[in-house]
């Protein structure tokens, strides 16, 4: 059971929000309070425009417990309009048509059960063809 | 002392500020199901077929999810800020949890927490239109400025029931708000309800059950017909005074007829008519029609939208579309082309996919 941090981590799954830098501008994602560009404070809330595309990928067919009901499925790092990198899962795409530099956008789907079908359903984003 | 009832017909629910649609937004998944796969495990491929293909969720789509997507598109046609949404309801009868609302994860997902209303409304295929309903009241009472609607379902029907063949999924979501801010106004809506037991589901009950030939002269068209009958001549218009109409539709034939009952042409239902190739998807048909029937509306197009949910009744709105449909009908992924992103499965994928298969 995680359920705190399911909860504490809701805003950047559910949305991709992430952070701006307010010295240098940058785009951060995952948010970590600090730019990762210039080293200063950045605290500013930014909702990412979901847009990217991909720029490495596997398919998964071993999937680790509590994602095996989905697989086999692909697992991407995505290149986001804005700069940062973010692995995650495609979706609704076929796993042998993904391809490097595919764009792709973000959606708001069930990622597994926090447990077994009784716990919480935890919803992330994942990618799929744009 | 009583206050006069400023509405031309008392029954008519109208609100006292003028409200309209502000954005909307459809959701379909990308899977499809042919009927003739259901027929061909089920009857050996005999036997006529309801609708052509219904929709079928992923494995990692539910109603929060759909909505989700639903809300998204309703906000880039509305372009407002989602803190200023006062309401963000979900009708469904296919909610993910029996208890822990589907509308906090919506409204939390899109950005309108927490200064708002959020609920889930039920009322079988009907739930995406009574919050609609709802919504012109919180709105054209003045509680709020904007308020959200949505009508989602990812319903399951017994295998090898009649019901398989078109328990599709997918919907539309709306934002209401001021009628002059709006690309449609809805000039006032009606309700007719009874209590009458043609299709239902127990707690703890996968599938629903039905009562057969029931559900069609008592239910679907005595409400659906009485419904739009009582608010055209409340409104004091006719069949020919719309340009489109949409209807609730759970097969093809049940709206064809009731479009023809209350004389209104194919050509008129044609737009919002999508269960041939999506399926019956509840309580978001009627709001997904609409959806549909917008993305080709010309500004002074004249829309009834009739919806109807089990158990019984029937939620009628008379719609008139404005100017502003031209600039913001295009913000967002249409419907049809969510229709033509289709990926076609088979009978047992589908069954994996909708969680069918006992595991343990
Ligand atoms: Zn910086």
């Amino acid at each position: 059971m995680e359920i705190p941090r399911h909860w504490r981590l809701k805003k950047q799954r559910y949305g991709l929000v992430g952070e701006v830098c307010p010295h240098c501008d940058a785009k951060i994602f995952p948010p970590r309070d600090v730019c990762p560009n210039c080293g200063d404070e950045a605290k500013e809330l930014y909702t990412f425009s979901g847009k990217g595309e991909v720029y490495s990928y596997t398919t998964i067919y071993e999937a680790p417990a509590g994602y095996d009901t989905n697989a086999p499925y692909t697992v991407a790092i995505v290149k986001l309009e804005e700069g940062p990198m973010v692995t995650a899962q495609l979706t609704d795409v076929d796993n042998d048509r993904v391809e490097i530099g595919m764009p792709v956008e973000m959606v708001t789907r069930k990622m597994r059960n926090d447990g077994d079908e009784r716990g919480l359903i935890v919803y992330g984003y994942k990618f799929r063809p744009r | 002392m009583t206050t006069p009832n400023p509405n031309p017909s008392p029954t008519l629910l109208k609100p006292a500020k003028p409200v309209g649609i502000i954005g909307y937004g459809a959701y379909v998944p990308r899977y499809r199901l042919p009927a003739r796969e259901v027929a061909r495990v089920w009857t050996g491929g005999k036997g006529g077929l309801p609708i052509k293909e219904k929709a079928v969720p992923g494995l990692d789509e539910d109603v929060i999810t759909m909505s989700i997507e639903a809300a998204r598109n309703a906000m880039k046609r509305a372009q407002i800020d989602p803190t200023e949404l006062r309401a963000v309801w979900v009708g469904s009868e296919s909610h993910p949890y029996a208890v822990k609302p589907t509308s906090t994860v919506v409204a939390e997902a899109i950005g309108a927490v927490p200064n708002t209303q959020a609920a889930d409304w039920e009322f079988a295929c009907k739930a995406g239109t009574e919050a609609m309903v709802a919504a012109m009241g919180l709105v054209g009472s003045g509680m709020g400025h904007y308020a959200m609607a949505i009508g989602m379902d990812t319903a399951q029907g017994k295998p090898g029931d009649a019901l398989e063949y078109t328990a599709g999924a997918g919907g539309g979501a709306y934002i209401l708000g001021p009628a002059e801010e709006s690309l449609a106004v809805i000039n006032a809506s009606y309700s007719y309800v009874t209590d009458t037991p043609d299709f239902w589901r127990r707690e703890y009950q996968k599938y629903p059950e039905h009562g057969m030939r029931f559900t069609g002269e008592p239910a679907y068209f005595k409400h659906v017909s009485e419904a739009a009958t009582h608010l055209m001549e409340a409104s004091g218009t006719t069949a020919k005074d719309y340009k489109w109409a949409v209807f609730h539709q759970p097969n093809t034939k049940f709206p064809q007829r009731v479009a023809g009952q209350l004389g209104f042409s194919k050509e008129q239902i044609e737009p919002g008519l999508l269960v041939p190739v999506i399926g019956n998807t509840y309580a978001g048909a009627a709001m997904i029609g609409l959806t549909a029937t917008l993305d080709i509306a010309q500004p002074g197009d004249r829309i009834l939208v009739v919806s109807f949910g089990s158990g019984a009744g029937s939620d009628a709105f008379d719609i008139v579309v404005t100017d502003k449909v031209t600039e913001r009908a295009g913000l967002a992924t249409k419907t049809q082309e969510y229709i033509a992103r289709r990926a076609e499965i088979d009978y047992a994928t589908y069954v994996r996919y909708r969680g069918k298969l006992a595991m343990k």
